[in-house]
């Protein structure tokens, strides 16, 4: 790391960082700051992360044997279930959008704050009491029904916690509306001068992206989960098969946004990665402009593909086919952006700095996920595969391998910049590989199985299945320090680091001509924007091939 | 109104303007940014009653028949008032940033609760009706009992979906309406205080856009549910 930080100390005016204006927990809990209120995001997320991934570990210590002796069907049942709910509504979801986006947006954009700081506070304490709902009923025994919230075993026959959980969850959906609601008109309406659209970071368009599926897609679940609130405890009939309600139409429903969400979860991570390319590729991201409509087209097409989660439901076979195809679509603008990063790094400079570990992490494993996702897109291995760990391994791969390895690059790159310190070389690159390694031990022998026939949601299996089972919980035990060591670290580097310096990574853009931490309005001077993004100078060996071609 | 297209706007209230936010540049800005902010709001709350009106329309498909018959016990007497309240609230609506628009603070208030009025006797109404289903046994749940016209098919468990619809879409709407109705008071003290001029009154537009919407889902609600069976 080369700390340039000439900029820095021309910068270093007067005023104080975000971190030192004002230190009682008002000034916190009652901030406007967007950086602020992304760092409240970052701790509570990581608390719901650390308790999502204590579920985790323990389904993979049941898991370990084929007999259910750690815990019986009933707890395994509550376990996946939290374990499913924690992770998606009250991590994966906000992870990036929350935490990196609400630092990042303004400061990428040159504005002084979000648009409606307030909303943005406001979008945090609705997350506090999701999050409330949903431990209360996790202290009182949680809930059995899947992340899936499942008609009509959630509204008539569960045994749980269902009308409480689900009412965090619709909570949960309103703090995200908000938050893409405050990007949307933000990055419409906030833009420094000279910040054209085509200037835009990828990272921002991909938080577009992502805000569009927020606000057109949220609503839908946060309905259809209070159709089943009070179908379960008012008695509406809405779902329910006894007054010729239709099941099913709670899973068209709740698909209808739970298959975009995912784009929710991946589209931010897909945005880290294209800076992190560009930052330590030294180039612009080959295709920019391809790269930044890939994204809107995921958020398109995201919202067409819905009814692959219901091939095996008696879905007719012309609408099963064209859902099949319109998933399969879906690989394109995927594809675009994998194919157009790796172009990226062809005569860059390419350095191996922790957080591009883990976007060439990123890449691999996202591939893997894509890739397996147009297998089960296809109808009749769709229906081999159905339920099974192969679509666990699935959407791990995407969701894991994908957005939480984005959201760790990320935090290695920004960390620096939203604290000012720097953290250790070597624990940070080893978490990387610990990730890595743990991560696809624990994953990919789950496509064994689950191509073997072992089924998802069960607590025991057949002993033939045992040696790939022990693979997958070693794997998560590896991944499990792997995330604890971040943890270790980081905390370290704010009472121990090195001084971050303005930009450590000579990176391009604006956050980086600020100070780290940047000052409570980001910059201490106006900014006008007069280049494009990622305009790094030409690697001088690239330029001497390209004159000797022209030769 | 403001006249700031394109460039360096030098509105009316340009800098320093006391009701400008520190992170906006000018007034016109901040007043582009929230009216955007409230049309994204806005989408949000059609695809929010959209999954409760495409259950409906799925079972309207159905239930053809069942649902035209149960329609019937709605009173269409109260519908129409209510429609007809609503209308005229939001009139009253845009008459308010109107009188705002021509610096009239007093007719402000004014009108501010004049709509206010006709959303509490919107409420009053739906509550009347609510209370008629309730003592007809028209509630679904365990007391539920429909009593089929002779002559008829008779689906009871139908029309219990239908009810269930029924309140459960009326209810999201009346629950908008107090929302709209604790909005619209909040409304009313700096309005008294003159703060919503020609120069600026953002807020007023706002939540202006807020009523309409509300208003609307009922102009859907209203055929969907009480006109059906009459034909």
């Amino acid at each position: 790391m080369n700390s340039s930080d000439t900029t820095s100390a021309e910068l270093a005016l007067d005023r104080p960082s975000y971190l030192h204006d004002g230190y009682g927990w008002k000034s916190w809990l009652l901030t406007k700051d967007h950086k602020r209120i992304a760092i409240l995001y970052l701790i509570s997320i990581t608390v719901f992360f650390a308790l999502g991934g204590i579920f985790a570990m323990l389904i993979r210590l049941e898991l370990l044997t084929p007999e259910g002796d750690l815990v019986q069907a009933a707890t395994y049942n509550r376990l996946f279930t939290m374990h499913g709910v924690i992770m998606v509504f009250l991590f994966l979801v906000p992870s990036i959008p929350a935490t990196l986006g609400n630092f990042l947006v303004p400061l990428m954009i040159g504005a002084k704050d979000l648009a409606f700081p307030r909303i943005n506070l406001l979008s945090w304490y609705i997350y506090v009491l999701a999050g409330i709902f949903i431990l209360w009923a996790l202290i009182h025994g949680g809930v059995d029904t899947g992340w899936t919230f499942y008609t009509p075993f959630s509204t008539h026959y569960s045994n749980g916690y269902v009308v409480s959980t689900a009412l965090g969850v619709f909570i949960a959906g309103f703090s995200s509306i908000l938050t893409g609601l405050n990007f949307v008109v933000t990055i419409h309406r906030m833009r420094a001068p000279g910040m054209t659209w085509f200037r835009l970071p990828l990272f921002i368009w991909s938080h577009y992206a992502t805000s569009l599926i927020m606000i057109l897609g949220t609503p839908v679940i946060a309905v259809t989960l209070m159709m089943v609130a009070v179908e379960r405890a008012l008695n509406l009939g809405l779902f329910d098969p006894r007054l010729g309600g239709d099941p099913i139409l709670f899973q068209h429903l709740f698909w209808f946004y739970s298959h975009p969400a995912v784009y929710i979860m991946v589209l931010p991570g897909m945005g880290v990665i294209s800076e992190l390319i560009a930052a330590f590729t030294r180039k612009r991201v080959f295709g920019y402009t391809v790269v930044a409509f890939s994204s809107i087209g995921i958020a398109v097409l995201g919202f067409l593909v819905w009814g692959h989660h219901l091939f095996v439901t008696g879905e007719s076979v012309y609408a099963a086919t064209v859902f099949s195809l319109l998933s399969m679509l879906v690989a394109v603008p995927s594809a675009i952006k994998v194919f157009n990063w790796t172009a990226t790094l062809y005569e860059g400079s390419v350095s191996y700095e922790t957080p591009m570990l883990y976007a060439l992490g990123f890449i691999g494993l996202f591939t893997i996920g894509g890739l397996t996702g147009v297998m089960i897109a296809t109808l009749g291995i769709d229906l081999h595969l159905h339920d099974t760990y192969f679509i666990i391994a699935h959407f791990h791969y995407v969701m894991v391998g994908g957005t939480i390895m984005a959201y760790m690059g990320g935090l290695h790159y920004w960390w620096p910049k939203m604290t000012g310190k720097l953290y250790p070389v070597f624990a940070s690159r080893l978490s990387a590989l610990l990730i890595f390694v743990g991560f696809n031990l624990t994953f990919f022998p789950q496509f064994i199985l689950g191509y073997l026939g072992m089924p998802r949601r069960y607590w025991e299996y057949p002993p033939e299945f045992q040696v790939w089972n022990v693979l997958s919980t070693a794997g998560a035990s590896v991944l499990g320090v792997g995330y604890l060591l971040p943890l270790c670290y980081f905390l370290y580097s704010l009472f121990y680091g090195k001084q971050a310096g303005a930009n450590p990574w000579g990176a391009k853009g604006l956050e980086w001509a600020t100070t780290s931490p940047p000052p409570t309005y980001n910059f201490d001077y106006p900014v006008v924007v007069d280049e494009e993004a990622y305009e790094y100078a030409p690697d001088a060996r690239a330029v001497a091939r390209q004159e000797a071609h022209s030769a | 109104m403001h006249s700031g297209g394109g460039g360096v706007s030098v509105s009316a209230g340009g800098h320093g303007h006391a009701r400008l936010q520190h992170h906006f540049d000018d007034l016109e800005q901040q007043r582009e940014a929230s009216t955007l902010g409230m049309w994204v709001f806005l989408c949000t709350e059609i695809l929010f009653f959209g999954g409760l009106f495409t259950t409906y329309v799925v079972y309207r498909q159905r239930f053809h028949g069942v649902f035209a018959q149960a329609s019937r016990d709605l009173n269409v007497v109260w519908g129409g008032t209510n429609t007809a309240v609503l209308i005229c609230s939001s009139l009253t609506m845009a008459l308010a940033i109107w009188s705002a628009q021509i610096n009239r603070r007093k007719l402000v208030v004014l009108f501010l609760l004049i709509t206010m009025a006709f959303g509490l006797t919107f409420l009053g109404i739906k509550t009347v009706e609510y209370k008629e289903k309730f003592d007809h046994h028209l509630v679904p749940g365990p007391h539920f009992h429909y009593v089929c016209p002779p002559g008829e098919p008779c689906h009871p468990e139908q029309a219990e979906v239908f009810f269930s619809l029924y309140f459960s879409m009326t209810g999201l709407h009346a629950l908008h309406m107090i929302v709209g109705v604790g909005l619209l008071s909040y409304l009313l003290v700096p309005s008294w205080q003159g703060r919503y001029t020609s120069d600026w009154h953002n807020p007023l537009e706002c939540i202006g856009l807020y009523w309409h919407f509300v208003d609307i889902v009922w102009i859907f609600l209203f055929p969907l549910l009480y006109l059906i069976g009459a034909h």
